[in-house]
């Protein structure tokens, strides 16, 4: 699904990717787990395509795709999908026009033809309640006062919406309450089947107790440093990432 | 639709395009000899030009007005040219005796005259430089009883109602510029509605400059009869010339007991070379309504794109009592433009309402000031104001600024001032690339979800275009 080859990435000329190698077939549920400051939220922008950053070395093959070469609006209509950490507010924008909005703008790219504003209703409608989002949210602007965990509701609705073939979710389990997180994640699960590849990025081992990786991997200082089963993220929970850091500094004197 | 073409701006100007035509125009510069002159041009009435000479021996007196947030190098009044017609004038009711050059032009603008192609609808006053070509839809109009004609027409057909009426408003010795446009204006619009009558189609009038150094004063002038509803779009272009055009024009609307007057203004002037600000034309309008009758109406509704200097404050005086002023505008500035723009709600009767909805868009090295007043009087019980002043920034280099003034002279009155300020940045931009919303769809979403309380304001005809001028604006200026 999403073959990424060394991929390097700097922003105002200071590298924060130092060559990322990860593979994600579908029906795979990857967690990148580290430290603040690994990189980690910036792997997902440059693959979203966000133009602060600046690859400067590598490739990365999106179903058959050159990835890099593509706008991020065209990333999204071959099927990419990034829930952002910190959704941003957009005044004036009515959250029901911007859905909509998306969703047509993905099925025209699809040679799909438009959704009418009473069969999107019906589809919103089972969606919002499906993530217990409650019938206000339509007449809100996008965003705009949201309490976090709304915000990060709205990103799961977002992407159940638009059936990417590929989700990044950064940090969606940050600023979640407990029940909130539960909801969150029974999205995430209700959505994810074996031809959906996802990529969870988190800093705690929480929301994995929620959505069961197949394979983690732990980044440090813009590099995947180790990966394994969902063990892996059992054992960072309890050791932190030093050991990672600097391996030699544990391994025993012989 | 006809006037596409008005909107379609783009971050290119595309109507900076000269017509080649003969004129007839008076020597530069401006004195008593000059204005009888352009008085006998267009056979006035001796009480008009007594008008104008009292104008320009107060304007004589009058110094340039300095307080506004925008800076220009002085202006040559004597530089100027203040009278040019094509030779070719048409006769009334007849535009085949257009000369063909000015009807291309506007054919180019996207005005067509012939009766084909004629915008549904929307009647249409052309004004070339300083004189009326034509008006579409004089029949239905006339069959309705309500006059659309150039004010210099009006001057001949209906000068009783003119001379009570004008400067009734606006005096005289306003204000430098709108004492300049009494002494000098050249041509303009004239409405008239009737009692009782609801003018059946929106009218319109259609300004364009040509004439490189001639200034263009219009006058409009528009009354509502007792119980009328009228409602009139004007929209502005002008060839990109090195030299700046002064545009210093006039509105006057009257609205007597239960009339209603929706008046809204696209102004796409050319804004002069977006890197060096050179060229460009200098709006400086002074617009005014009155209020005059119980319950009635006035709304001002402008989108602001072009200029390269903007000084308006299209006001309201609310003397009928429960009379309702509103105000609604999108001012958006880019390359090297200044606006200074707002309105001023006096309210003068009992229980009157003014509503005032800015949205100042500010991208580039503009600068982009919002400047209001809301004054109640003392014996103006139960007066009621709300003002929300939105700014929104586009990078780094420009500035907006908010000046609202509030005189509240009666404790029975309520006023409420809400204002804030927001960046359009590659971080929303983004979020809607993200979900596959293109970078054009993107900007148009993010500004007209900004500007909506004011969109929705226009004549529908107009509003997706002004919404299409708002994002091809702003196109060049994001990320």
């Amino acid at each position: 699904m999403i073959e990424i080859k060394n991929l390097s990435a700097s922003t105002e000329g200071k590298p924060i990717l130092k060559g990322i190698n990860l593979t994600v077939k579908p029906g795979e549920i990857h967690a990148i787990m580290g430290p603040n400051g690994a990189g980690k939220s910036t792997l997902a922008k440059v693959l979203a395509g966000h133009p602060s950053y600046e690859v400067t070395g590598g490739e990365v093959w999106f179903k058959g795709q050159n990835l890099l070469e593509m706008e991020p609006d065209e990333r999204a209509h071959a099927g990419l999908f990034m829930s952002f950490q910190y959704p941003i507010e957009i005044p004036g924008v009515g959250n029901v026009a911007f859905l909509r909005a998306a969703l047509n703008a993905n099925r025209k790219a699809r040679n799909q033809p438009e959704i009418s504003l009473q069969d999107f209703e019906k589809i919103l409608a089972a969606k919002m309640s499906a993530m217990d989002i409650k019938p206000e949210f339509k007449e809100r602007n996008l965003n705009e006062g949201f309490s976090g965990g709304e915000k990060k509701r709205n990103e799961i609705l977002q992407m159940t919406l638009l059936e990417p073939d590929l989700a990044i979710l950064d940090e969606t389990d940050s600023g979640l309450d407990i029940d909130a997180m539960r909801v969150v994640a029974s999205g995430v699960n209700h959505f994810h089947n074996d031809k959906v590849g996802l990529i969870l990025i988190t800093h705690y081992q929480r929301l994995l107790d929620y959505i069961k990786p197949h394979i983690v991997h732990v980044m440090l200082d813009g590099k995947i440093v180790q990966s394994g089963g969902p063990e892996l993220a059992q054992e960072l929970e309890e050791r932190g990432y030093d050991w990672l850091a600097n391996p030699s500094a544990e391994e025993p004197s012989t | 639709m006809a006037t596409d073409t008005l909107f379609r701006g783009g971050s290119e100007y595309k109507y900076g395009f000269v017509t080649e035509v003969e004129t007839d125009t008076l020597p530069k510069g401006l004195n008593e000899d000059i204005i009888r002159a352009l008085s006998q041009k267009k056979g006035e009435p001796a009480w008009m030009l007594d008008f104008r000479l009292k104008a320009y021996r107060k304007w004589l007196e009058m110094s340039e007005p300095r307080w506004s947030n925008v800076s220009y190098p002085p202006i040559n009044y004597q530089d100027l040219c203040y009278y040019s017609a094509p030779k070719k004038k048409p006769a009334l009711n007849n535009l085949s005796e257009v000369d063909p050059e000015v009807l291309k032009t506007f054919a180019r603008l996207g005005i067509p005259l012939d009766e084909q192609k004629r915008l549904t609808n929307v009647a249409v006053d052309m004004v070339f430089d300083s004189v009326s070509i034509g008006t579409t839809f004089k029949k239905k109009l006339d069959d309705a009883g309500v006059v659309l004609c150039s004010i210099s027409e009006a001057l001949h057909r209906y000068p009783e109602i003119v001379q009570k009426y004008l400067a009734t408003v606006v005096p005289i010795g306003d204000n430098f510029y709108a004492t300049l446009n009494s002494a000098v204006f050249t041509d303009g619009s004239f409405v008239y509605v009737p009692k009782g009558v609801h003018c059946p189609m929106e009218l319109s009038t259609y300004f364009r400059i040509n004439d490189k150094e001639t200034g263009q004063f219009e006058r409009t002038l528009i009354v509502a009869e007792e119980g009328s509803y009228v409602s009139y779009l004007e929209g502005c272009t002008a060839p990109a010339y090195d030299n700046n055009q002064l545009h210093a024009a006039v509105v006057e609307l009257i609205a007597l007991d239960n009339a209603q007057i929706k008046y809204a203004t696209v102004q796409n002037w050319y804004s002069g070379n977006p890197q060096t600000g050179e060229g460009g034309v200098y709006n400086f309008v002074t617009k005014r309504g009155r209020c005059a009758g119980v319950n009635s109406k006035i709304s001002w509704t402008q989108v602001e794109v072009g200029a390269a200097i903007t000084w308006k404050y299209p006001s309201c005086i609310l003397q009928g009592d429960n009379s309702v002023g509103e105000f609604y505008s999108v001012a958006m500035t880019n390359g090297r433009m200044q606006a200074d723009t707002g309105t001023k709600m006096i309210h003068l009767g009992k229980n009157t309402r003014s509503t005032v909805i800015s949205k100042g868009i500010a991208a580039d090295f503009s600068h982009n000031s919002y400047r209001g007043l809301i004054k109640v009087v003392p014996k103006a019980s139960g007066a009621r104001n709300y003002t929300q002043c939105d700014s929104m920034l586009v990078g780094a280099n420009c500035s907006a600024n908010t000046f609202p003034y509030i005189e509240v002279g009666n404790a029975t009155s309520q006023v409420e001032h809400e204002a804030s300020t927001s960046k359009l940045n590659e971080e929303q931009l983004f979020y809607f690339q993200s979900r596959g919303i293109s970078t054009e769809d993107s900007i148009n979403m993010i500004v007209n979800g900004f500007c909506k309380d004011v969109i929705k304001e226009l004549p529908l005809e107009f509003a997706t275009e002004a919404q299409k001028l708002l994002t091809l604006k702003l196109e060049n200026s994001v990320g």
